[in-house]
């Protein structure tokens, strides 16, 4: 970069331009793409400041959704018999669980962009979107803990005879994830976008998260969602990921193309207006805290 | 020579006190007071806003940067200065875009790697190889640029031995060396430099400004802020005076730090308020005027002690009214406290008072110090308490600029009795 143009330089060549906030689409993705190697290290940074000091470590990831789905089986499945697409309730439950657990821990992890960054965002300036990023990335090391927990429990139920079967939709999983990925990544940032402005929404959060979590059929099948819901419950994108997902799977759910569809127009929506939005905020944040 | 910089009509503006409105039940009741066409609720009225830079301040809006127009070549190694307050930090801030302008345009070209502050993004549980690769990749680097470099940044920062060690572990001294080494070996074009060189021991910091020095030889850009003057005059070609947010002098370094020095606005510290309502307080005391000045001399540094006169109006009788300044390290650390008993037998007066406070020469080391002013009943109650109510630096003394700008460490500077004698020559030692 440095190397042509120092003697014969026109005004055109500029390789910063410093502005008052600027327009809604002002987007600069040619510098985040420089900046990969930085996001790479934040993954690296905040998975080593997890794993160093725990003494379970990984295993806490584990234990998570094996205690949240027994208490599932136990409340929904025995309790009160919600019906489970006729799977056994133990692994419907965990499927769940391990889609929604990324979903949950990446919306809350990057909710807080803006605040738990606040020091290191005053000091120097690099893409801002390289840290929820990185938080998305980091987070499939425990979606791939927990997905092998699931795959376990798969065999060992397929093992005991159990009746389902694997679709060509498990092909898709690598579509599945990056839709689950931009999904947690668009909602993040757009809360955290949101949060510099209004401080409450922050300790709502968790709250939204729980609520949200019974929006989505985690711990019932969308086969019990009554039909005229419908139309207005597949709006939520994870109803979609997490059916298809057990679809995946186990072969049994009520999935139509168009879910599929109206996901992924939802996901890409959420994902743009967070995307517009955060890069509006990451340049005035500064002034406001 | 190409341009490296080039800013064109740069305003910052600051809003004081709340900015938006925090929650959103006030942006909804604000905007259904603006359907229903009434004023917004949770506006403040004629909140008195009481600031230093009073002449700055239009309601609860000031403005941090007034019109800055600067041009740099490329090589040049720019001087700023200005007293505290005075927009430095503002401009490094956006032109490292970490903050953005309200008004105006600036232009760069080339890659630029600021140093706000070293070490920014060191994580504690990482080692210090680890640290080297992320504060680089913060500050712009690429990996394999780091990779590059890396040899030469380790052997730089003298860390060696524990370079695969947490950072967590390390002494302070260790840690900023590593930081600034990382800083010194960036590949930007341009470099933005604030006050680094107040940290590291005395040898370090020569090698820092030594490495500077070396960098600005390359043909590298560097804004350099620093109260050091001595440093901005050896390291900068140009420099620049900052006052109130506006730029007031541009020029030749050496000629910078001559006006500055010259115009006394480096020392002089005084603020006065005529008219009733600007003047910080309450309704026992309010602050007519606040002055800090050399005691011996012309600027207050080590050799000249300083003088500290504060006037106020005073509605309390018959008290026991004392005044107390807190003389504290720009950390917030308190060095003391300076009290003046102005009446024991309960008859303080209404009327205005006038207070005077010498602190001697070798006394206060330099540096940066503010002073929190108390007014009490008995020494017990606070009927008044204005916290920072002047920030003011001592400068090396005049003798110590002559040989080395390096401040001593401390906070205080004593002139202390010292001698010394041979006790044992050595042909009579066995």
């Amino acid at each position: 970069m440095k190397s042509d143009s120092t003697e014969n330089m026109n005004p055109q060549t500029w390789d910063i331009v410093i502005k008052p906030r600027t327009g809604w689409f002002d987007i600069n993705f040619a510098e985040l793409w420089r900046y990969r190697d930085l996001i790479l290290l934040f993954v690296k940074r905040d998975f080593v400041s997890i794993y160093k000091q725990t003494i379970l470590g990984p295993l806490w990831y584990i234990l998570q959704p094996l205690f949240t789905t027994i208490v599932f089986t136990i409340i929904f499945g025995k309790v009160a018999k919600i019906p489970t697409d006729s799977l056994p309730p133990f692994l419907f439950y965990l499927a769940g669980n391990v889609m929604w657990g990324y979903f949950a821990a990446t919306i809350t992890a990057t909710s807080g962009t803006f605040n738990t960054n606040a020091a290191l965002f005053g000091k120097v300036y690099f893409p801002r979107l390289t840290v929820p990023i990185a938080v998305v990335l980091l987070n499939f090391f425990q979606f791939g803990i927990q997905f092998l927990l699931f795959l376990g429990f798969f065999v060992y139920f397929s093992w005991q005879g159990v009746a389902m079967h694997m679709t060509v939709w498990i092909l898709a999983l690598p579509v599945m994830l990056l839709q689950m990925a931009l999904f947690s990544l668009g909602v993040g940032i757009l809360v955290s976008s949101l949060t510099t402005k209004y401080k409450d929404l922050r300790f709502v959060m968790t709250f939204i998260v729980q609520l949200w979590m019974y929006a989505t059929p985690v711990v019932y099948p969308l086969s019990q969602v009554p039909e005229w819901i419908r139309p207005y419950y597949v709006l939520n994108p994870m109803v979609a990921l997490v059916e298809e997902f057990r679809l995946a799977f186990m072969g049994t759910s009520t999935l139509q193309w168009s879910y599929v569809g109206i996901s992924w127009l939802v996901t890409v929506l959420v994902l743009a207006s967070g995307i517009i939005l955060f890069s509006r905020i990451e340049k005035t944040f500064m002034d406001t805290v | 020579m190409a341009t490296a910089i080039q800013v064109n009509d740069l305003w910052k503006e600051y809003r004081l006190g709340v900015i938006g409105h925090g929650t959103l039940s006030h942006d909804l009741q604000a905007w259904w007071a603006r359907i229903r066409g009434k004023q917004d609720p949770n506006t403040t009225i004629g909140r008195p806003v009481w600031d230093k830079k009073t002449s700055k301040v239009e309601g609860d809006r000031f403005w941090a940067l007034n019109d800055i127009n600067l041009t740099l070549a490329a090589g040049d190694v720019l001087g700023i200065i200005g007293k505290n307050g005075s927009g430095k930090s503002t401009l490094l801030k956006i032109l490292s875009r970490v903050a953005a302008p309200t008004r105006g345009i600036v232009h760069i070209k080339g890659r630029m790697a600021s140093l706000l502050e070293v070490g920014t993004g060191f994580h504690p549980e990482l080692t210090g190889r680890e640290n080297i690769f992320l504060n680089a990749t913060i500050l712009g680097m690429s990996k394999r640029e780091v990779r590059d470099k890396l040899d030469e940044i380790i052997d730089f920062s003298g860390v060696e031995a524990f370079i695969d060690t947490p950072v967590k572990r390390y002494s302070s001294g260790m840690y900023v060396r590593l930081a600034f080494a990382v800083a010194a070996h960036l590949d930007s074009e341009i470099l933005v430099v604030d006050e680094v060189l107040a940290v590291g021991d005395a040898e370090f910091q020569k090698r820092c400004l030594g490495k500077m020095e070396s960098i600005s030889h390359d043909g590298r850009t560097i804004l350099f802020v620093s109260h050091n003057l001595t440093a901005v005059k050896s390291l900068c070609n140009k420099g620049i005076v900052l006052s109130e947010g506006s730029l007031t002098y541009a020029g030749a370094a050496e000629d910078a730090v001559e006006f500055y020095t010259g115009a006394g606005m480096a020392e002089q510290t005084e603020w006065r308020w005529d008219k009733k309502e600007e003047r910080p307080g309450n309704d026992f005391i309010a602050l007519t005027a606040v002055s800090l000045k050399p005691w011996q001399g012309e600027t207050i540094d080590i050799d000249s002690g300083l003088v500290f006169e504060c006037s106020f109006t005073n509605e309390l009788v018959n008290l026991n009214l004392d005044v107390a300044a807190y003389f504290l390290t720009r950390e917030n650390f308190l060095l003391f406290e300076a009290e003046m008993v102005l009446h024991t037998r309960r008859d303080s007066q209404r009327g205005e008072y006038t207070v005077r406070c010498v602190v001697p020469p070798h006394f206060l080391n330099s540096g940066h110090y503010n002073i929190n002013l108390l007014f009490r009943e008995s020494q017990w109650h606070i009927m008044l308490r204005l916290d920072d109510l002047i920030s003011f630096a001592v400068g090396v003394s005049a003798a110590a600029q002559n040989c080395d700008f390096r401040p001593a460490p401390g906070v205080l500077s004593p002139k202390l009795e010292w001698s010394y004698r041979v006790t044992k020559k050595e042909e009579s030692l066995p």
